[in-house]
């Protein structure tokens, strides 16, 4: 079981939360076209180490996280808000 | 009957008392502080169970939750248990216990031929022989299998749920595993300095390897009475840490036997979720067997094991025992026996030499060195064994008890689970863990450190480095109680396997042989993995714990390569059997979901309402104890022909305020919203961004920057998560608020052509004349004289309003309403009712919004906007959405009047019948006129409106002709709501 720290409800457990999937994909401008929102909507890639999500603390604040986890160790890096620059590893920057 | 009995007390006794019980019927006497399985040694029983393929005698091997054979079932006051290990079972007045997988009986088992067929029954068999025919699988060879295999009977009668698990949730600093000699030091170090410490350990009693040695028991109590008086530390005996849930999350069994805390006082189980900071695993090892021909005997025995009978129970395990050794642990037990007087007659030792042996001569005791037995002889029970010496002279010794040692084995399954790289030990010839210091710290034996007084060094060692890792600083070594010191001691020599004529089992529960090994090799299941499943070797419930690292050994010989190479299986969670009672905690029964009541819940309830689950609400279905049609029927057709009123406080209702708010709402929801004129509502539906329809709704907008949102009942809380989500990764920074006013209106739809006349007799300060108050107006008012909300919205179909208020004046104002409106012919309806009304209508909900449906596809298509960005805008008008041949939202009608439809019919072309075109999603009798009437999601629906198709319900054994038609089967020119 993930523990998330949450930036106002302090480390939570992550049944509290939902996950609201791949936050290295930003949303199309609404004029991009039918290709582009198929890869929105359905491609991913699934990498194995650093990955971007989002979790929205349903449960909780209803703040939605871009949480930065390691796929195979669960750790978690980062916790940024939206709007907050995106947090990576130093191996990935 | 055999040579195992009671030669004095032991150290799990504190009374003596004795404690009758009952085994396969047979009445025997025990001591308080048994385990059943020392009860039934104690009472000279040999033979506990048959093994599960051959149906061989099996005895007591273990005394621990390892023990591969002592299943038995225990009958108690809720039915019968199967699979108890009579190891881990305490003993208690009264327990009645039988054995397992035998018939008609355990001493003469009619099965037990298997073993005698036993060249017909190789590994992979089930997979080679039971092939053809194929129907002889499900009528003859499955319930011929089914009988002969299967550890124990479950007996379907429940348990009463009066005192259900219980689950506790846990927050430490550190979590010890394991309350041996390191464990307890581990524990004492960090307890002294104030951290919050808890010491789970598997055992009723603390100390682990400290309670078999008779030197140690002053330290162990000392130990143990501190570790109790310090507030911080918690001790949890009895309790099993089964698995590992990452970032410091453990699951924790404790077991509290139900029998022990009498009748329906406590709960059998608690399930401890740990979350802590740090974890020392202190998990010991478990001693392994040695492969060799009659190693399951009754009357072999694991020495640790009996070790632990004598010391905790006195208990010799035989009267003539012989040991065969490849370490210096099993010296301990030799040495323990003929000090109390129970008859050694040989130590076989592999190695050459040992400073363990020359200390066990000083005993007075015989060691062959460099020897081995060859074999264990015997038909029903241990008789002898044969023994080769160094010079290669082969002798029989005349022996009741064989004591194996073939090693320890670091109990390493919590230390991988938790991300431990597992490296192989050659001093122990195992795999120990090493783990990294920041997720925590291995200590003691399952560390490879040998002796107790070096274990209680390193569980100091290893309390530092986690405070050093929690940022504790330097802890002081505490002032531990005098303990003795290590004797010297010399590496174990690797046996695995002594090869020879007759069975060497690897695998005692699921009766795995050395030969079955290798089979599974020659047949191309070489990798460890292959060959676990091919064998089912380690599958048992006792996990292969003491001969599973000898079984990969017997694959690495022959496939001719090291140890070392050949890898360890993966031990997943759970560690230890979990009975699903456990797991299901306090949520079983009524408690299995939340459930969600309306504010008017009692209400209804006095009203004489039957309730239905939806979603988590439970909804009135029908104001009546008949849920017939009959009783629907008449509540829908009061509607339609008078009014009625009904509670829809479950739909979701989202308030939206701020300057953005338009734009948002154009964003979500597939139509225009920023349009609205204020005092107005609309018809709102909202896409996913794949184009499928997400839900519907309507939005009423109450201020310029103000509306009001209601959602279906089953997608309230998805909805808002959707909103938010859009609200916080796309429109930051935006003047725009959400907020979940779901539970604090109550709303009720007043429907039917008197709806108006009642209303006027409620409602203040509003006028409500059609063209004062039109289809979809919206406006503050008082209703019954409290302050809420009217709109104009129609859900039925008749003409009607939705009044809401808030949620703590529900009663009152729902009860002025049918007091005012009762007389002029106001009844309250239910949810049955409310559908019968929306099918006629042709309003979609859940069954059609099944998230495969499109707008176009429910019709909705022209509502779209084109023009304008919005969620779904793009994928909406993919080429897949488009053209005919999807399905589409139609309505159907029975050729026969009489004829009844059903939901989940198949629609079937006419002239050729292959294939379904599509099927019935809702459906009810008509109110007004005759028949039944439904709902269809039909291939080229829209084409087909006029057609004439088959409608078949193979379960139902029904086919009958019905008419295709529009969706709207009562007003669709939508005069009465405007009426």
């Amino acid at each position: 079981m993930l523990r998330i720290p949450c930036p106002y409800c302090g480390v939570r457990d992550e049944t509290e939360f939902r996950y609201r999937g791949d936050a290295t994909q930003a949303r199309p401008a609404g004029d991009a076209g039918e290709s582009a929102f198929i890869r929105y909507v359905y491609e991913r890639s699934n990498p194995k180490g650093w990955h971007a999500e989002w979790w929205m603390h349903v449960a909780g604040c209803r703040t939605v996280l871009r949480i930065v986890r390691h796929t195979v160790t669960h750790e978690i890096h980062s916790v940024t808000l939206p709007q907050e620059p995106v947090e990576m590893p130093k191996e990935l920057r | 009957m055999s040579g195992s009995t009671r030669i004095g007390s032991g150290l799990f006794e504190r009374s003596g008392q004795p404690v009758r019980f009952r085994f396969d019927g047979q009445a025997l006497v025990g001591r308080e502080g048994d385990t059943l399985a020392s009860a039934l040694l104690a009472n000279g029983v040999q033979v506990v169970g048959r093994s599960f393929k051959y149906h061989r005698r099996r005895g007591i091997y273990t005394a621990g939750p390892e023990e591969p054979s002592a299943l038995v079932t225990l009958i108690g006051p809720y039915g019968s248990e199967p699979n108890r290990l009579a190891t881990t079972l305490p003993l208690y007045e009264g327990l009645v216990a039988e054995s397992q997988n035998r018939w008609p009986s355990l001493q003469f088992d009619l099965l037990g031929l298997f073993g005698k067929l036993s060249r017909f029954l190789p590994a992979g068999f089930y997979y080679k022989t039971f092939m053809w025919p194929s129907f002889a699988w499900e009528r003859i060879y499955e319930p011929l299998i089914r009988r002969a295999a299967g550890l124990g009977r479950v007996q379907p009668a429940p348990h009463p749920h009066e005192i259900p698990a219980a689950t506790e949730h846990v927050h430490t600093d550190v979590l010890v595993v394991g309350a041996g000699p390191a464990g307890l030091s581990a524990a004492f170090t960090l307890g002294v300095a104030g951290v919050r410490v808890t010491l789970a350990d598997q055992e009723v009693h603390l100390g682990g390897g400290t309670c078999l040695d008779p030197d140690w028991h002053a330290w162990r109590s000392a130990m143990l009475d501190r570790l109790q008086h310090m507030p911080n530390v918690s001790l949890w005996p009895r309790t099993t840490v089964i698995g590992a849930y990452g970032q410091g999350v453990f699951g924790a069994l404790q077991t509290r036997p139900r029998e022990l805390g009498g009748q329906g006082a406590r709960s059998p189980e608690i399930l401890h979720v740990v979350r802590t900071a740090a974890i020392i695993i202190a998990t010991g090892c478990v001693e392994r067997l040695i492969a060799l021909p009659g190693n399951d005997l009754p009357g072999v025995m694991l020495a640790g094991a009996a070790l632990r009978y004598l010391v905790g129970h006195g208990i010799s395990a035989g009267h003539r025992t012989v040991v065969f050794t490849n370490n210096d642990d099993a010296y301990a037990t030799a040495i323990e026996y003929a000090r109390r007087g129970s008859p050694i007659e040989a130590i076989v030792d592999v190695r050459e030499y040992s400073p363990a042996a020359d200390r066990a001569r000083g005993a007075g005791l015989t060691v062959y060195a460099g020897a081995k037995i060859e074999a264990i002889l015997g038909d029903r029970a241990v008789r002898s064994v044969r023994v080769r010496d160094r010079e290669g002279q082969r002798f029989t010794l005349s022996v009741d008890c064989v004591l194996l040692s073939g090693g320890q084995t670091p109990a390493t399954a919590l230390a991988a689970q938790v991300g431990a790289d597992l490296r192989w030990n050659s001093a122990m010839a195992a795999y120990t863990p090493d783990l990294a210091p920041a997720t925590g710290q291995v200590a003691g034996s399952a560390h490879g450190v040998c002796g107790l007084a070096a274990a209680v060094q390193d569980g100091v060692s290893a309390a530092q480095r986690i405070a050093e890792t929690l940022g504790l600083g330097d802890l002081e070594v505490p002032a531990f109680p005098s303990a003795p010191q290590d004797a010297p001691r010399a590496d174990l020599e690797p046996c695995w396997e002594i090869p020879g004529k007759g069975k060497a089992f690897v695998d005692l529960q699921h009766d795995v042989t050395t030969a079955d090994i290798r089979l599974a090799r020659r047949e191309g299941y070489e990798h460890v993995e292959h060959m676990k499943r091919y064998t089912t070797h380690g599958m048992a419930t006792d996990q292969g714990r003491i001969g599973g690292l000898v079984g990969n050994a017997v694959l690495a010989t022959a496939r001719g390569i090291d140890i070392t190479e050949i890898g360890q299986p993966r031990a997943r969670p759970f560690l230890e059997t979990v009975p699903f009672a456990a797991l299901a905690g306090g949520e079983i029964g009524e408690h299995f979901k939340p459930k969600r009541r309306l504010p008017l819940h009692e209400l209804h309830t006095r009203a004489g309402a039957t309730f239905v689950n939806a979603g988590l609400w439970l909804r009135p279905l029908v104001y009546s104890s008949d849920t017939s049609w009959n009783a629907v029927m008449a509540e829908a057709r009061h509607v339609r022909r008078e009014a009625g009123i009904t509670d829809v406080s479950s739909l979701g209702k989202i308030e939206v305020f701020g300057s953005d708010a338009g734009a948002f709402l154009d964003f979500v929801y597939a139509n225009k919203m920023s349009t609205l004129a204020m005092g107005r509502c609309r018809y709102g539906l909202m896409l996913r961004e794949d184009g499928m329809v997400f839900d519907d709704g309507t939005v009423a907008r109450l201020g310029k920057d103000h509306f009001l949102l209601t959602t279906t009942t089953i997608n309230a809380a998805a909805v808002l998560e959707h909103l938010e989500f859009h609200r916080q990764t796309l429109f930051v920074g935006s003047d725009l608020t959400l907020t979940d006013v779901g539970d604090h209106w109550a709303q009720f739809a007043i429907a039917g052509p008197l709806s108006r006349a009642v209303l006027a007799e409620v409602i203040e300060e509003l006028d409500i004349a059609n063209d004062a108050f039109p289809f979809m107006a919206a406006a503050g008012a008082r209703i019954a004289g409290v302050p809420g909300r009217l709109f104009r919205i129609s859900f039925s179909g008749e003409l009607a309003y939705e009044v809401a208020v808030p949620a703590r004046y529900a009663e009152d104002v729902w009860s002025r309403i049918i007091e005012i409106g009762a007389p002029l012919g106001l009844k309250p309806y239910g949810l049955d009712a409310l559908n019968t009304l929306r099918i006629e209508k042709g309003h979609i909900t859940g069954a059609e919004l099944n998230g495969q449906t499109s707008a176009k596809d429910l019709g909705l298509g022209r509502m779209c906007k084109t023009t304008s960005d919005y969620v779904g805008a793009t994928l909406r008008q993919r080429a897949a959405l488009a053209g005919n041949q999807r399905f589409e939202l139609v309505g159907v009608r029975p050729v026969d009047s009489e004829q009844r439809l059903r939901n989940g019919v198949h629609l079937l072309d006419l002239t050729s019948p292959n294939g379904s075109l599509g099927y019935v999603t809702s459906c009810t009798p008509a109110t007004e006129q005759v028949g039944w009437v439904g709902l269809a999601l039909l291939t080229s629906g829209h084409a087909r409106i006029g057609q004439r198709l088959l409608a078949t319900s193979p379960l139902h054994d029904e086919t009958y002709e019905v008419d295709v038609v529009s969706p709207h089967h009562l007003d669709p020119e939508n005069s009465r709501v405007r009426a």
